[in-house]
């Protein structure tokens, strides 16, 4: 075991017991001890202790067995929507709670009887080994330089100038193939940033303004002066029946065109553009954060701020959405809402500013 | 008839048609007047009003003012409606104990009469919401869990968490915890708006869609099972992280100390 182990490196506990210690302290204090004497575990000794360490590792090798059978069993055997009440849980999905029991205890099992393998009967005898040079020896990197050079010499790579500038030209137009890809990514947004389902609204074909709960037109005096109501597009020329939840992009088109709605005393309005857009004290914003668009609808009817539980950026509502607090850049892009002839919340047109979180080319 | 007429010119004359016809007009008053009014002021609801005005005097003047006009410590009461009183007061809300960002719930120590009285009193100062009857807020449809779901979920989980846990809002300002909150008061919560919370009155969000936000919320405070273990609070990945971080990797680092504690030597040093 030692055959690479200079002598200085052996034990020096048995040099101290023979009563020469104090020499060697005065020779060389900071002299390294080496390594303990190796001591020999229970299973080293007792064939019956490593008898016993065998079966414990086996046995939970067998453990982790049963556990996966028992993963496999439950997932075949147990209904995804049973429920079972297991203390100190509570009423637990059965299948989650065995799916992560027997994977569990599968994994453990194994990671364990590993552990106890090593622990008990893997060889347990220390080895030291010495670190050596990286670097290489004089005469080998002569050697490898001598072979460069005679390589370079025999290409021609220097003589041959055609060669070397088409290979250079080959390997620069390489990448491109890469940055090609990149077109991918597209294609590019064009207007959609800048346009929501309110841009399909005209003054002479608005757009009613629908409430998410009722799914059906709202007046004004139905706006009650602290209430929060969430809107979204009625009837229009592209969307006959009005924006619908079964529509196939309505995750798409509401993540643009959700509006706020809020009613504040008209004198209490400290922005007049705000209040211009708005109907008789009813506002509408959009509900989708200026910083990174979260929904943003966290309303404090006394202090009109409207709060995003993303990144704590602030809107005071009664100042054009004026940003009070946070990462967010913009304030929150109003609607202007009038009535109909008959008397119904609408929008004349679309968002005067992109909703959303600013890009590049976004118009101010 | 003569006698009458010959005195018509007589300078008191004008003042006796007067007094006659003052008489005429008082006794058909008297007769035709709405009976109810004039027995109104010993009728059930007036004797609440009074006894309500009297408690309002003692606990709720000093910041609302002796009739409820408000004050520069506390909002006019005038047209906030009885539903308000009776959730405010009902939740121990109200009397508060001390200004702040936003008060708190605490113990009720008022009776349901006297909560009644005294929203009886500030209803007479103006309308506003009703107190709610119990089978306002009790949905009896049995879609009403899954419906009010996602009327929670669009209207009330922003504040008050997904699973009605509650959360921070600005400056101090939190919503609170729908757990264990009486059906009645969530109820009223929507109709008035305490505080800073907006109001969902029945126009935007009809009777029926608050009973069914209401059953949502008691299934999710009671019978709502978690299909993924402990809830930690509902409170998302902050408290699953930090119990992941904490305990999982503590009870790992604790196996890992154990394991090399216990040496498998023969002899034991």
């Amino acid at each position: 075991m030692s055959h690479d182990m200079s002598d200085d490196k052996l034990p020096q506990a048995h040099a101290a017991g023979e009563g020469h210690g104090e020499a060697a302290v005065a020779d060389n204090p900071f002299a390294d001890p080496g390594l303990p004497p190796h001591e020999p575990r229970r299973t080293d000794i007792d064939e019956r202790a490593a008898k016993r360490a065998e079966r414990q590792v086996s046995l939970l090798f067998i453990v982790s067995m049963l556990a996966t059978v028992g993963f496999i069993a439950s997932y075949v055997s147990i209904d995804a929507d049973r429920i079972v009440y297991i203390f100190p849980l509570g009423h637990i999905s059965a299948l989650n709670f065995a799916l992560g029991m027997t994977l569990g205890v599968a994994l453990f099992c194994i990671g364990a009887g590993a552990v106890h393998w090593a622990r008990t009967l893997m060889s347990d005898v220390e080895l030291p080994a010495e670190r050596h040079a990286i670097e290489a020896d004089d005469e080998t990197r002569a050697d490898v330089i001598e072979q460069f050079k005679t390589g370079a010499a025999e290409s021609g790579f220097g003589r041959r100038k055609m060669i070397r500038n088409t290979l250079i030209g080959s390997m620069a137009l390489v990448p491109l193939s890469g940055v090609m890809l990149l077109r991918d990514l597209g294609p590019l947004p064009e207007k959609k940033l800048d346009v929501t389902g309110w841009n399909e609204a005209t003054p002479n074909a608005p757009i009613r303004l629908v409430n998410m709960n009722t799914n059906e037109p709202m007046k004004a005096e139905d706006i009650a002066v602290g209430s929060l109501t969430f809107a979204k597009p009625g009837p229009s020329a592209l969307r006959p029946a009005g924006l619908q939840e079964s529509d196939e992009d309505f995750q798409e088109a509401i993540a643009k065109d959700a509006l706020m709605l809020i009613r504040i005393q008209p004198n209490d309005i400290k922005d007049a553009d705000s209040a211009a857009l708005g109907f008789e004290g009813v506002l509408a914003y959009s509900k989708i954060c200026t910083h990174v668009g979260c929904p943003i609808s966290l309303y404090e009817q006394q202090t009109h701020h409207a709060l995003c539980p993303c990144h704590q950026s602030t809107f005071d509502l009664s100042d054009g959405a004026r940003v009070i607090f946070g990462p967010a850049g913009h304030p929150l892009p109003q609607l202007k809402i009038v009535t109909d002839a008959s008397g119904y919340l609408v929008a004349p047109g679309g968002f005067e500013h992109p909703v959303g979180p600013s890009f590049w080319e976004r118009s101010e | 008839m003569k006698k009458l007429s010959a005195r018509r010119r007589h300078p008191l004359a004008a003042l006796v048609v007067l007094l006659f016809a003052l008489a005429a007009i008082g006794g058909l008053y008297a007769e035709f007047a709405p009976a109810e009014n004039a027995q109104a002021d010993s009728s059930a609801q007036s004797l609440a009003i009074d006894e309500g005005k009297r408690l309002f005097a003692v606990g709720c003047s000093s910041c609302h003012g002796l009739n409820g006009e408000g004050s520069s410590t506390g909002p006019s009461l005038v047209g906030v409606g009885s539903a308000a009183v009776d959730f405010q007061v009902g939740t121990g809300r109200m009397p508060a104990q001390q200004p702040g960002a936003q008060i708190p719930k605490k113990k009720n120590i008022y009776s349901q009469s006297d909560i009644d009285a005294m929203a009886a009193f500030v209803a007479s100062l103006g309308p506003g919401p009703v107190t709610p009857t119990k089978d306002q807020y009790t949905s009896t449809e049995t879609d009403a869990i899954s419906k009010g779901g996602e009327l929670f979920r669009t209207n009330c989980s922003q504040c008050h968490n997904f699973a009605g846990a509650g959360g921070a809002l600005t400056q101090g300002k939190f919503a609170p915890s729908l757990e264990n909150v009486d059906p009645k008061h969530i109820y009223e919560a929507m109709q008035t708006g305490p505080q800073n919370m907006p109001s969902f009155p029945d126009t935007t969000m009809p009777e029926k869609q608050k009973q069914e936000i209401v059953a949502f919320v008691r299934y999710q405070a009671n019978e709502a099972p978690n299909p993924g273990g402990l809830s930690l609070g509902s409170l998302g990945p902050v408290t699953e992280g930090l119990f992941g971080w904490i305990f999982g990797l503590g009870v790992l680092i604790a196996i890992a100390i154990w394991v090399a504690a216990h040496t498998t030597k023969a002899k034991k040093s």
